[in-house]
């Protein structure tokens, strides 16, 4: 295992080094540069600009600089908020990302799991339908609709929680988690539903019944842990997912996380903010996969015990 | 077979609700952020975005204004109803008769925030380090009126004495200009010519060095009403009460929170929700629904700045001026206000907005498609027939795509041509625009202070806003020479009403209309003007809760 690791980590050298040059080439091939503004700016303050954030050099003198930073783990300062690092703003946002993600992550998995199990105990009857219709209604719907059809029925009209805001007001956590995690809820569902499916019409569940187990038994101890693989599977990505796909939700509830500020910078042209979020969400997104191929190795015993714990 | 919901699944949808009840549970208290900050005196304010920094040498926008206002002070304010000049941190000032020598005589009793003197030296060290051309000031033109100030700024002369600010003693502050300069005191009151606490700056970085951390929460030292308090990124900025401020004892809000409102949509829904008493925008199609609601929450008002389009002037058919008039003549301009924008927006055809500083822009473009015709027949296009491929560029935006849409409707109605919109990223926009990679161009300009001046002077030769290639020496002339000199307000004032003739005789610009500022605000805030410059002043604005409740009740 520890093995696998190592092998997996030193492959992530190369895939990050190949998602800074062509972000780096991106970002400063982007019409547009960090200091145009809508008000001419004289020539002399564009220089002494470009000259104190070392624009003004051959771009490949800037980026060999910059990858010197980067392994001392320096992401430079801020264009757009001078006088703050790119580190600074990510150590900013992160944790309050971070805590989101971990929320959406926590009510995708009970719900998703809980609705694809209940909904596989008795296929195609009504017990199944409803479940996943509505996985099937939240795969479907955005969270760009579902924020705002959520704020509008339990913040306008009923008053019960706040429209906006991360620990500000308390509540103010509650929308925006179900907002970002419902859609992950529905895939989790219908993924577990028909791992479900498939483990409880496999032999040894058959000859647990027979042996006379009681059924949640059977389920819990036997079933979950096969069905449950898929839905593994998917976590890793799914969480570098919901810490980088959480702009939307962000913006709908004017939370202060990573998505917002990430956003901003392509906006703004904001070259070190750009690169040093791409670099750490690549970076996470590596570490997440790497982490769920690890707990599904565990959880395989095919795999735990067979050749492929040498595969990537 | 009896088959069930596996316990720990059971226990985990228990928990879920619980958690889910307790929350709901600690926001039942009932009262909003609103009613709380009406009772304590706290303002919530939404302020469109995170300010990139709170330098008045460096910052440049709008919402970086607003915290900067509260945070600091001028020599001189503005009234802000008559938008006259009132005594700042100058109790009072002299004019020399030929207009040249402002003398200003400072309170002795102004301290910055941590209890230092505060007195005219510190404006005589502010304006040098805001000339110093490394800090890469934007707004180091606002100080050009002042003697030499330009000389220095661009390193024609190295000796900071010889630019017309002296500190005469401890409080007296004589400031000299090139040419009188009558809006000199308003710009005064800009942030771009406030004082700085040297000490401060020193501590952390050279005086000339962008992006120190002076300013960050627990280090800035402000002149103004209110100290910084607290600065959480993307989440607030919060302002409480400056016990050293001069007028101190007439401040009557205790604090208030800046909030990042960069999405107008949620923050109409932060304003409905009782998180905030003013917003930084309304989006276009709540207009009409807090119209009909006549709760008196949405306010409208004349603001001090041109929506208008640019004419690349280099591009081979539009390089005809009657080509550009028989376009700017087939825009009807009152549908455009009344039936797409629906604001209170006022038609324009002019470039500076009327009433600015007493001055009315004279301006014989109408509504006339039959004219407009005629114009483009005498171009060469008759009916249209063999006009060039045009097309309209605008940053993306849904009020500026139904503004363009309107105005290719037009054009294909009236003119029989056809034109087509291109929409950019807003720096990609700005790219294009500037290096002239354009046919037509959505454009527009907001005043930095109440003076045709500064809608006029973007339209000389080499004006790095002009972008438009035209050129006209004898415009450069009037407004350059002729306007400074001019012995009168009223003779000022015709020397720039002959310069904008010319301007729209030719013109490289096509005005449509005025703006408007519009806001949703809470009837608890009193004391709030609505003037052109849509510039409030914190520490006179009060809560009061009674007001909110009157609202309320109707």
């Amino acid at each position: 295992m520890l093995r696998f690791a190592a092998g997996r980590l030193l492959q992530a050298i190369p895939v990050l080094l190949v998602v800074i040059t062509a972000t780096f080439l991106l970002v400063h091939s982007a019409p547009g540069g960090p200091f145009s503004a809508e008000k001419a700016v004289p020539a002399e303050v564009i220089k002494a600009l470009e000259a104190q954030y070392q624009l003004d050099q051959p771009l490949w003198k800037q980026y060999v600089s910059y990858l010197g930073d980067i392994v001392n783990g320096n992401f430079g300062p801020s264009f757009k908020y001078p006088g703050r690092s790119v580190n600074e703003l990510i150590a900013a946002g992160l944790p309050i990302t971070a805590e989101l993600g971990l929320y959406a992550m926590l009510i995708a998995v009970l719900i998703g799991i809980s609705a694809g199990v209940f909904a596989s105990l008795r296929p195609n009857t009504l017990q199944d339908y409803v479940p996943m219709s509505a996985a099937m209604l939240g795969i479907c719907m955005p969270s760009f609709l579902l924020g705002p059809l959520l704020v509008l029925i339990f913040g306008i009209y009923l008053e019960w929680l706040p429209v906006s805001g991360w620990g500000d007001i308390p509540g103010d956590k509650i929308l925006p988690s179900i907002t970002l995690g419902a859609a992950y809820a529905a895939y989790i569902a219908r993924l577990s539903r028909g791992q479900m499916l498939e483990v409880l019409s496999q032999d040894y569940i058959r000859t647990a019944r027979a042996k006379g187990l009681p059924e949640p038994l059977i389920v819990v101890k036997h079933a979950l842990r096969g069905g449950l693989i898929p839905v593994v599977a998917f976590l890793g990505p799914a969480f570098a997912g919901l810490l980088g796909g959480s702009f939307v939700v962000e913006t709908i509830f004017q939370i202060p996380g990573l998505g917002r500020f990430y956003v901003q910078a392509a906006f703004n042209r904001d070259y070190t903010m750009i690169l040093g979020m791409t670099i750490f969400f690549a970076s996470l997104i590596i570490l997440f996969n790497l982490l769920s191929d690890m707990l599904a190795i565990w959880l395989n015993p095919k795999l735990r015990h067979g050749s492929g714990a040498a595969k990537p | 077979m009896k088959q069930t919901i596996p316990p720990p699944l059971r226990s985990a949808s228990v928990l879920t609700v619980c958690l889910l009840g307790f929350a709901l549970g600690a926001c039942g208290s009932g009262e909003n952020r609103v009613t709380a900050g009406n009772r304590d005196g706290v303002l919530h304010w939404g302020n469109a975005s995170e300010p990139q920094g709170l330098d008045p040498h460096i910052a440049t926008g709008v919402p970086e204004h607003k915290i900067i206002m509260a945070l600091m002070e001028g020599l001189v304010l503005k009234d802000t109803t008559t938008l006259e000049p009132i005594p700042g941190v100058a109790k009072r000032w002299e004019i020399s008769d030929d207009g040249l020598v402002y003398t200003f005589y400072l309170r002795e009793n102004a301290r910055w925030s941590n209890g230092d003197p505060h007195n005219a030296h510190d404006y005589v060290w502010s304006w040098w380090r805001a000339l110093q051309p490394a800090l890469g000031n934007l707004y180091a033109y606002m100080y050009f009126p002042i003697k030499n100030a330009q000389a220095y700024y661009e390193g024609k002369i190295s000796d900071f004495d010889q630019v017309g600010v002296k500190a005469l003693d401890d409080f007296t502050l004589q400031v000299s200009l090139n040419d009188p300069t009558p809006y000199f005191l308003q710009l005064l009151d800009h942030y771009s010519l406030f004082p700085v606490h040297r000490p401060t700056i020193e501590k952390f970085g050279a005086p000339d060095e962008r992006g120190t951390r002076w300013t960050f929460e627990g280090n800035l030292v402000g002149n103004g009403a209110f100290q910084l308090e607290e600065w959480k990124i993307n989440r607030y900025v919060r302002v409480g009460r400056n016990p050293y401020y001069w007028g101190a004892g007439d401040v009557k809000l205790n604090q208030i929170y800046f909030y990042p409102t960069e999405n107008i949509t949620t923050e109409e829904r932060m304003f409905r929700a009782g998180q905030l008493h003013y917003t930084y925008e309304v989006p276009v199609d709540k207009v009409a629904v807090y119209q009909e609601k006549g709760s008196g929450e949405l306010q409208i008002y004349p603001y001090l700045g041109s929506y208008f389009y640019r004419f690349n002037t280099r591009v081979e058919h539009l390089s005809d001026r009657r080509v550009r008039r028989a376009l700017a003549m087939a825009v009807d301009r009152q549908q455009i206000t009344d039936q797409v924008l629906k604001a209170g927006q006022v038609p324009s055809y002019a470039v500076t907005p009327p009433d600015t500083m007493g001055y009315f822009p004279e301006s014989d473009l109408t509504f006339d498609p039959d004219k407009a015709r005629a114009l483009l027949t005498e171009a060469g296009y008759p009916d249209g027939a063999g006009f060039p491929k045009t097309e309209i560029l605008y940053n993306t935006s849904e009020e500026h795509r139904k503004v363009a849409v309107a105005i290719q409707q037009m054009w294909k109605q009236y003119l029989n041509i056809d034109v087509t919109l291109l929409n950019q990223e807003w720096k990609v926009y700005l790219d294009s625009e500037t290096n002239m990679d354009y046919e037509i161009s959505r454009a527009s300009w907001i005043g930095d202070y109440v003076d045709p001046n500064n809608f006029l002077d973007m339209w000389l030769c080499n004006g790095g806003n002009n972008r438009t290639g035209w050129c006209n020496p004898e415009y450069d002339r009037l407004v350059l020479e002729a306007a400074p000199k001019a012995s009168s307000h009223e003779e000022r004032l015709e020397i720039f009403k002959t310069a904008e003739k010319m301007l729209l005789a030719d013109m490289p610009v096509l005005p449509i209309y005025i703006y408007t500022s519009k806001h949703l605000i809470n009837p608890a805030i009193r004391n709030f003007p609505k003037n052109i410059l849509n510039q409030p002043s914190f520490k006179d604005i009060y809560l009061d809760p009674s007001a909110a409740r009157v609202a309320e009740a109707h």
